[in-house]
């Protein structure tokens, strides 16, 4: 995709429709048929992809009496402020000490922690990869890459069993550090220093500056960017982090929001009337941040996505 | 790499430490546990290990419950890529020819990234379920009576809809990457030379667009054997019972419930050479992507 990304071409503007013979910029009906038909198919997507959260959020201001008799609901029930304000300050779980608040700390200590972690120890390991010529570069090269072969997934049981023998079950440092193992962040800066023109090193080693200063005084403002976009991305990974955090935490302290989920639907199963709209409340409180962080940053978001997949 | 570089010699390694202490530690030594430990059954009441060799792996392949699996993550791989894939480029297609409001359409189209597959999948419990459910009163609409969690069928059917509705966010701002990559030139000579948009999609745009599907089949098999944990756990509240699981799913099911050590990695280690399969599949694509362009 490198080639074809010309920047004058990417603004698609140019695709209105064939124009009427003339070149008259009014559109003949036939463009208009097809715009129509456009904004048809984008708002049924856009329904398909909102309404579920909208129902999830509606029904979750809704007393479990309510919902229980009548289903999920659409509307605004009165119960709101008291269904978050139990979801968030009192405690649940077996020992009732651990609330929202404490969750949600836990999941942003985890995807800060993530994102930051990932960004130095991948743009670190990039610079040395990139500008230094070195004995066995290529086999560290190479034992990097192997690393996004295997996803954790698929090695999870003897991941488990090697921090259980570290002793760094519930601890963030078991959260955290195993998770940046997978080199996708070193693969994205590797990328970005290659593309970063040989003249600023030459114009560098002239003046004397040496690989430290290098690094700090115009690599990473270079990369400021491409970081932050790294950070953004990171930073969802990490707070959607599911079995890793479901594995390892088994004290209720350091239970993540998402985590926290797998506890909801346990207690939701014995209940004779579970509580839907804590339910609810708890999944929407997991998605906020994160769904706020894209909303937010999208262009930077998908710029990032896209060229680190390159 | 770089014509100029530094000649330092320890500095290099100062800059890799970090990762690779993490490589080591968190990535090789549990790979190769999980390699040693699929030729051993280890007893769990004396903690001895006993040689086998290849007896998991035949035991894993064998049994019942992990061709019904694999058969079952086949088609879940196949539904999921092939319907979030169509719908995604179906609304890239047209994000992409809108001329108001591409902006807030956008956003609607791919905030859904930014949803963990088990919120997403605690939300598809809420919208199946057998009381509160409105999915499930339109399935009953149509005759159908699903029911999540008790038949096979129905549950295999809410999770590949769940993990679909998941991943069209992504598949979305690919192809909407892809499209607004194909030069203006072509598009408005296509134009010209094509009157009917539907013809001009399926001979210009769409071949023009295979690399970026090929990429995105890749993507999406990834993410249907490996993130679609979370939705699974959930949908099945943690009682797989008579449940549709993943190859992933049963990995874990093994090994951390059932305590098979040795059948569980030798799950791992038919996976593993699986995804390496998968990714030089990738990278070859790849290479021929830059050919396209």
């Amino acid at each position: 995709m490198t080639a074809i990304a010309d920047p004058a071409a990417t603004r698609t503007a140019a695709l209105k429709a064939p124009r009427a013979a003339s070149g008259r910029p009014r559109r003949s009906p036939a463009a208009l048929r097809l715009q129509i038909y456009h904004h048809v198919v984008l708002i049924l997507g856009s329904l398909l992809m909102c309404v579920p959260i909208a129902v999830a959020i509606m029904s979750s201001t809704f007393d479990p009496v309510v919902i229980h008799s009548e289903g999920l609901q659409i509307g605004w029930g009165d119960r709101f402020v008291e269904t978050y304000r139990t979801v968030l300050f009192e405690g649940s779980g077996f020992t009732k000490e651990i609330d929202g608040m404490l969750m949600l700390g836990n999941s942003m200590v985890l995807g800060l922690g993530f994102a930051f972690g990932k960004i130095v120890v991948s743009m670190l390991a990039a610079y040395a990869i990139v500008y230094f010529r070195f004995r066995l570069a290529s086999l560290c090269f190479w034992v990097i890459f192997a690393t996004l072969l295997l996803p954790l997934e698929v090695r999870i049981l003897p991941s488990y069993e090697v921090v259980q023998s570290l002793g760094l079950l519930n601890t963030y440092t078991g959260l955290i550090v195993p998770l940046i193992a997978s080199a996708t962040g070193t693969f994205f800066f590797r990328q970005f220093f290659k593309s970063v023109p040989d003249e600023l090193l030459e114009a560098a080693r002239i003046d004397g500056a040496g690989p430290m200063r290098f690094f700090w005084d115009i690599l990473v403002p270079l990369s400021k960017t491409m970081m932050a976009a790294i950070f953004i991305i990171m930073f969802v990974v990490g707070w959607n982090q599911y079995l890793w955090p479901t594995l390892m935490t088994t004290e209720e302290g350091y239970f993540t929001i998402v985590r926290g989920i797998k506890q909801i639907m346990q207690v939701f199963l014995g209940a004779n009337i579970p509580d839907y709209n804590e339910a609810l409340a708890m999944a929407v409180l997991a998605m906020a941040p994160p769904a706020l962080v894209v909303m937010i940053f999208q262009s930077m978001f998908v710029k990032g996505l896209v060229e680190s997949e390159k | 790499m770089k014509k100029v570089q530094f000649n330092e010699r320890w500095t290099p390694w100062l800059l890799l430490f970090p990762q690779l202490s993490i490589v080591a530690v968190f990535f090789m030594w549990p790979s190769g546990q999980a390699v040693l430990s699929s030729f051993y059954i280890e007893d769990p009441f004396f903690g001895r290990s006993v040689f086998v060799g290849a007896d998991n792996y035949v035991d894993a392949v064998t049994g019942s419950a992990y061709a019904r699996s694999a058969w079952f993550t086949a088609g879940f791989t196949a539904a999921i890529a092939f319907f979030s894939l169509a719908i995604a480029l179906a609304l890239a297609v047209s994000a992409d020819a809108v001329l108001r409001g591409r902006g807030p359409y956008k956003t609607a189209l791919m905030w859904v990234y930014a949803i963990a597959p088990p919120v997403a999948g605690l939300i598809g419990v809420m919208l199946f379920d057998q009381h509160i459910g409105p999915l499930t009163d339109f399935a009953a609409l149509l005759g159908w009576d699903m029911q999540i969690g008790v038949d096979y069928a129905d549950t295999a059917v809410a999770m590949t809809v769940v993990a679909t509705w998941k991943q069209i966010p992504i598949n979305f701002i690919f192809f909407l990457s892809g499209l607004q990559g194909i030069p203006r030139a072509l598009k408005e000579a296509s134009a010209i030379d094509c009157r009917s948009p539907a013809r001009r999609f399926w001979t210009i745009t769409f071949p023009l667009l295979a690399p970026t599907s090929f990429f995105l089949l890749v993507i999406n098999i990834t993410y249907a054997f490996f993130d679609t944990f979370g939705v699974i756990d959930v949908m099945l509240k943690g009682e797989p019972g008579n449940n549709p699981v993943s190859l992933v799913y049963k990995v874990y099911l093994d090994g951390f419930r059932g305590q098979d050590i040795g059948g569980s990695s030798a799950q791992s280690v038919i996976l593993m050479l699986a995804v390496f399969a998968l990714t030089v599949v990738q990278f070859r694509l790849i290479e021929r992507r830059v050919h396209y362009a």
